[in-house]
């Protein structure tokens, strides 16, 4: 076994996914069954090679920091499940 | 002819000799959407009114002489564009009546050009499969054979373009999202280098492997619509500073005396008979034009699925970690607090293979395995790209298969997830090498299905790859092949 239910459902915790039963047990197995494929990556000794993030080499972008027009807070908040006075309004965090 | 069957360069012709208007040419693909969508699912969304107010608008244009390369073209949007004004859905739940305030760089470039947007294209959701079976607005059917799959995640794409609904359309390619499909529904579809077109206002799945580019009729509408979307962008830090060649300037130019390789490790056990037959008669083709027929080899290339599912899934599982509810979307709040708000909507707005992704690319990057399995990925990545490297040096353009089979049947593999990724094996490592790729008709299977050859090329050589697929493309006899909808 490559992942074990109860790391499933840890894994679920950390994605901010409420699963059910059902999900989390398919889950599991077909976890597994990929993990197990992704072990023939350990075939290959890697020692010495250079992470690749990224397939162009790549360099901070700079730009000149000047005021420009941005979208504005209508624009912004059209599709908000819950504006509020020009914000968005989410569940109480701190009590 | 059916003013729907003409290529792109076709309508131009027509458009500018007066014989067809923007207008005529809007409305024959509106009725043929209207007609035939019922049965293929290609479109989420149709654009009746926009689309023909664009078109008297190009119309307008051109009669005061401002004529750009897509005047008056109606295309089509894989629905991972957002399109301000336009309702945008990426085929997922979470997005609800989701309106853009923004059009994307690539879909403005396309209107600064007069092209005519007819509508959203059904894709799987978040750009997550292969078969176009993970839509929240159900699958797209296989224009050749409604029992079959059109191919994914540009399922609708390139359904809609062999179905004739659109002139052409854009799509997105990640794993091989834009050549597989075009490759099942029997049309040209073209990945660019990373960094070729601006990612800017694309819904993002896994960044450092997601490029825009076309699904066309034949390799000559293919470089049309590559010059009208290609180019650096200042919005997309990843878009490469680099200059546009004008990549219809010599098309025609042959592949004598060009080398292509034919990397041994693609042609294995499990091809099918009638995949390897039409791929050796391509290759044949070239031999007969005059190109150099060379072995290579790409070592890693088993290693591709591993790799790419490991890197693909870490950049998506921090990608979508901004559906949460908030800014937009369906927001499902049981009154339980932020974070439950959090993990129901997300629950209820993300589809399986969504929700499998975030949970694998979650894992991946968790404490304790983020060495074992994301860094090790990307070590192998860096190999993988290095055996391209190598391989370039030898020859000017490597051909494979671009899936081992034709379109397979709805319903026929969505039951085991990794049976899926296996089936992209030969066109992933050109996203993880970030160079190009072009999927272009070679013959169809004993089903009377299309079967696509790949060509792949150096990074930003679209160009000769283009030239390479013409080559082909005008000496054989896929060229308008069509589906008898």
């Amino acid at each position: 076994m490559k992942i074990t239910r109860a790391e499933v459902e840890k894994v679920a915790r950390l994605s901010r996914l409420a699963l059910g039963d059902d999900e989390l047990d398919a889950l599991t197995g077909q976890l597994d069954a990929i993990l197990g494929h992704v072990e023939q990556l350990n075939e290959l000794d890697t020692d010495g090679i250079v992470p690749m993030a990224h397939a162009v080499p790549l360099e901070n972008a700079f730009r000149a920091d000047e005021v420009k027009p941005s979208l504005g807070s209508e624009k912004a908040l059209q599709n908000a499940p819950n504006p509020v006075d020009g914000c968005f309004g989410v569940p109480k965090v701190i009590e | 002819m059916n003013l729907i069957d003409l290529t792109i360069h076709e309508m131009q012709q027509q458009l500018a000799d007066g014989t067809t208007t923007a207008v005529a040419l809007t409305e024959a693909f509106l009725k043929r959407i209207h007609a035939t969508d019922e049965q293929l699912n290609a479109f989420i969304t149709v654009c009746d009114e926009e689309a023909l107010a664009a078109a008297r608008e190009a119309d307008a244009q051109r009669a005061a002489g401002n004529v750009l390369p897509l005047t008056g073209i109606p295309v089509a949007l894989k629905d991972i564009f957002v399109t301000e004004g336009i309702r945008t859905t990426c085929a997922s739940k979470i997005f609800g009546d989701f309106i853009s305030p923004y059009d994307g760089t690539a879909v403005r470039k396309l209107k600064e050009q007069g092209a005519v947007i007819v509508g959203k294209l059904n894709m799987d959701e978040f750009a997550m499969g292969s078969s176009n079976e993970n839509s929240a607005f159900g699958p797209v059917r296989n224009p050749w054979n409604s029992d079959c799959v059109p191919g994914g995640s540009s399922g609708g794409s390139a359904a809609c373009v062999a179905a004739r609904q659109a002139a052409a359309s854009l799509g997105t390619d990640t794993g091989g999202s834009i050549r597989q499909p075009a490759s099942h529904c029997g049309v040209v579809g073209l990945k660019p280098t990373y960094g070729r077109v601006s990612r800017y206002g694309v819904i993002a799945y896994a960044s450092s492997l997601d490029q825009v580019g076309p699904l066309t009729r034949d390799v000559r509408d293919c470089a049309i619509m590559l010059g009208a979307v290609a180019g650096y962008d200042a919005a997309d830090s990843t878009s490469v500073d680099t200059q546009v060649p004008d990549y219809l300037a010599n098309l025609e130019q042959g592949v004598a005396g060009r080398k292509i390789g034919l990397p041994k490790e693609y042609f294995i056990d499990g091809l099918d008979d009638d995949v390897k037959q039409a791929v050796d008669d391509a290759v044949a083709k070239y031999r007969e034009l005059g190109a150099e027929i060379v072995e290579v080899s790409l070592p890693h290339t088993k290693y591709a699925v591993a790799c790419y599912y490991v890197v693909a899934t870490a950049e998506a599982s921090s990608n979508l970690a901004r559906y949460d509810g908030v800014r937009y979307g369906e927001r499902v709040d049981e009154g339980k607090g932020l974070i439950d708000m959090y993990s129901q909507t997300r629950a209820a707005g993300f589809g399986d293979e969504v929700k499998r992704r975030i949970m694998l690319g979650t894992y991946v990057l968790s404490s304790g395995y983020y060495d074992a399995y994301y860094l090790k990925a990307q070590r192998v990545r860096a190999l993988i790209r290095q055996d391209f490297i190598d391989a370039f040096e030898q020859v000017d353009c490597i051909l494979t298969p671009v899936a081992s089979t034709a379109a397979f049947g709805l319903g026929e593999k969505t039951s085991d997830p990794l049976q899926m990724y296996l089936s992209d094996i030969f066109t992933l490592s050109a996203n993880l090498a970030g160079i190009c790729g072009l999927s272009l008709p070679c013959g169809l299977s004993d089903n009377k299905l299309p079967i696509g050859v790949q060509l792949l090329g150096k990074p930003f050589g679209e160009a000769e790859l283009l030239q390479t697929a013409y080559a082909y493309e005008q000496a054989s006899d896929w060229q308008g092949q069509l589906p008898t909808l």
